[in-house]
């Protein structure tokens, strides 16, 4: 324990923890998005699969659990690495200039605290129903459609999703570095793979409000 | 040419800095950068000026002693070249540059383009040797190593220690130059009993001088004049996972 805690305070550490636990987020977004895609198979079936989840509660809540964990470690890395960037380059440049990082490396930190915001959001939208103008506990299908026929709301999930999107992007490519994961034979690979992930996420998830707004789910 | 230069003015460490615009003119286009700025010197010193103060020693690329940012890119816009081997002629007639000194807390101004180094040096104490006794060379070939991991050392041996990669991280990171340091001496057979010993100093005196985290945006590989590639940042990464939690930990 004490060998993990002296592992953390150093920067490699706190890298290798958001990594970890970052890959166990992206676990959860994708089996999420595997299980909102049935909205698309009806009614009956997403309900169904809602149910299923509430009838394992004590697995649905160590999930629950851990994500919460996880997502708290993930952000305390990110706010002390943030920290440490200030006291590492306390004047900057007049006249910054950069090569070859890109736009999603460089708004981490934007795309990250964007998906806190929303996943706070959606937590009261869609499980809690308490910013939600019509909810029916018990009937998910209709909540997701009755919500998402809201436009500004629709949008707010688009942004939010877009948003994941960029996330993905670096942070994908970032955690083979990270755990130094890396062979000359693959290295290639590890980009194809974080565009492939981030955009079957944005695409997958951005479908459904985009399908209810033009009415081929109702 | 005609170039107009902003060039970062600062008399100490404690003293606050500025731009101080300045022409140069009739510039040739053969001129290295650090010769373009020789003119400006020899101009400010008939003027009865101070000359700016820059790095600078082999000039032909190999010491690692010159290095500013131009328009915010460490050693200029060119790939995998130093500002002393930076030709004039990569620039147009009237262009407009800045140049800064590299900002890091670990490296302090001195004065004007000059920072203090010595942050570097701490590091390569720290573990960037191998301890061995002296003497006489050993015959070639009594080692053998493969071709991959030589050449791959050899990559690694090419850092010349400028500060560059620092420079130009968003974080003031110091991990390529680390992961250069212990990777040309953990990829060789030599290097093999100190490894994690070494990965586990170099890395814990690079945080303590204050050198900041990898966010992976490889600006350092950009800029790097030897273009030392971010694989080695994984090695080290995973090296130094290796080190603290798994065989090799103290
Ligand atoms: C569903 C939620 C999230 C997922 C799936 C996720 C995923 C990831 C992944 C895979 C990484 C790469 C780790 C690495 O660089 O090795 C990462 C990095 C990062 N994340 Fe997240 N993240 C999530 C939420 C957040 C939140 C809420 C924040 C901030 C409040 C955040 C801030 C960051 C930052 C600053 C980095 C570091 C980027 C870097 O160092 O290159 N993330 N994230
Ligand atoms: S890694 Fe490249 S940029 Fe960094 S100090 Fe070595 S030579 Fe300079
Ligand atoms: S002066 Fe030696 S590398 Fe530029």
């Amino acid at each position: 324990m004490s060998r993990l805690l002296s592992f953390y305070k150093t920067s490699i550490g706190k890298k290798v923890v958001m990594a970890v636990t970052g890959i166990a987020l992206l676990g959860f977004v994708m089996g999420h998005l595997l299980g909102n895609l049935q909205v698309y198979l009806g009614p009956e079936k997403l309900n169904a699969y809602a149910q299923l989840l509430h009838d394992n509660a004590g697995l649905l809540w160590v999930a629950r659990i851990g994500l919460l964990v996880a997502l708290i470690l993930h952000v305390h890395a990110a706010v002390r690495l943030t920290q440490q960037r200030r006291r590492c380059r306390p004047v900057s440049y007049q006249k910054p200039g950069h090569v070859q990082a890109d736009y999603a490396s460089r708004t981490m930190m934007w795309s990250g605290p964007l998906i806190l915001a929303f996943v706070l959001y959606h937590l009261a939208h869609l499980t809690f129903g308490t910013v939600h103008h019509d909810f029916e506990a018990k009937d998910v299908y209709h909540n997701v459609v009755a919500g998402f026929q809201v436009p500004w709301v629709a949008g707010l999930y688009i942004l939010a999703m877009v948003g994941l999107g960029f996330h993905l992007y670096h942070g994908i490519w970032s955690f083979f570095q990270t755990l130094g994961l890396n062979h000359p034979r693959w290295n290639a690979l590890r980009r194809y793979l974080s565009i492939a992930l981030a955009l079957g996420i944005v695409v997958g998830n951005v479908s459904i409000p985009l399908a209810v707004l033009t009415g081929l789910v109702s | 040419m005609k170039i107009k230069l902003n060039v970062w003015r600062q008399p100490s460490s404690e003293a606050s800095g500025r731009f101080e615009p300045h022409t140069v003119e009739n510039v040739s286009q053969h001129m290295s950068f650090l010769e373009m700025l020789d003119v400006l010197n020899e101009q400010l010193v008939l003027e009865g000026k101070d000359p700016v103060a820059f790095d600078h020693d082999c000039r032909e690329g190999i010491c690692g002693s010159c290095g500013f940012t131009i328009n915010g890119i460490a050693h200029g816009p060119e790939a995998g070249t130093t500002v002393c081997q930076l030709h004039m002629r990569k620039f147009k007639d009237g262009d407009e540059l800045w140049l800064e000194p590299w900002r890091a807390a670990a490296f302090p101004v001195l004065r004007d383009l000059i920072v203090d180094r010595t942050g570097f040096d701490s590091i390569v104490e720290a573990g960037g040797y191998i301890s061995v006794r002296t003497g006489s060379a050993p015959d070639a070939n009594s080692i053998p190593i493969s071709k991959e991991s030589s050449d791959s050392a050899f990559d690694a041996a090419a850092c010349i220690g400028c500060g560059a990669c620092v420079a130009a991280c968003p974080n003031a990171s110091a991990m390529l130059f680390t992961s250069a340091k212990a990777s040309h001496l953990g990829l060789l057979p030599q290097g093999q009993p100190e490894r994690w010993r070494r990965t586990q100093s170099m890395v814990e005196v690079m945080e303590e001088i204050g050198f900041g985290h990898c966010t992976n945006h490889r600006e350092c590989e950009a800029v790097c004049p030897k273009e030392i590639s971010v694989d080695f940042i994984a090695r080290l990464n995973r090296d130094y996972i290796q080190a603290s939690l798994g065989r090799g930990s103290k």
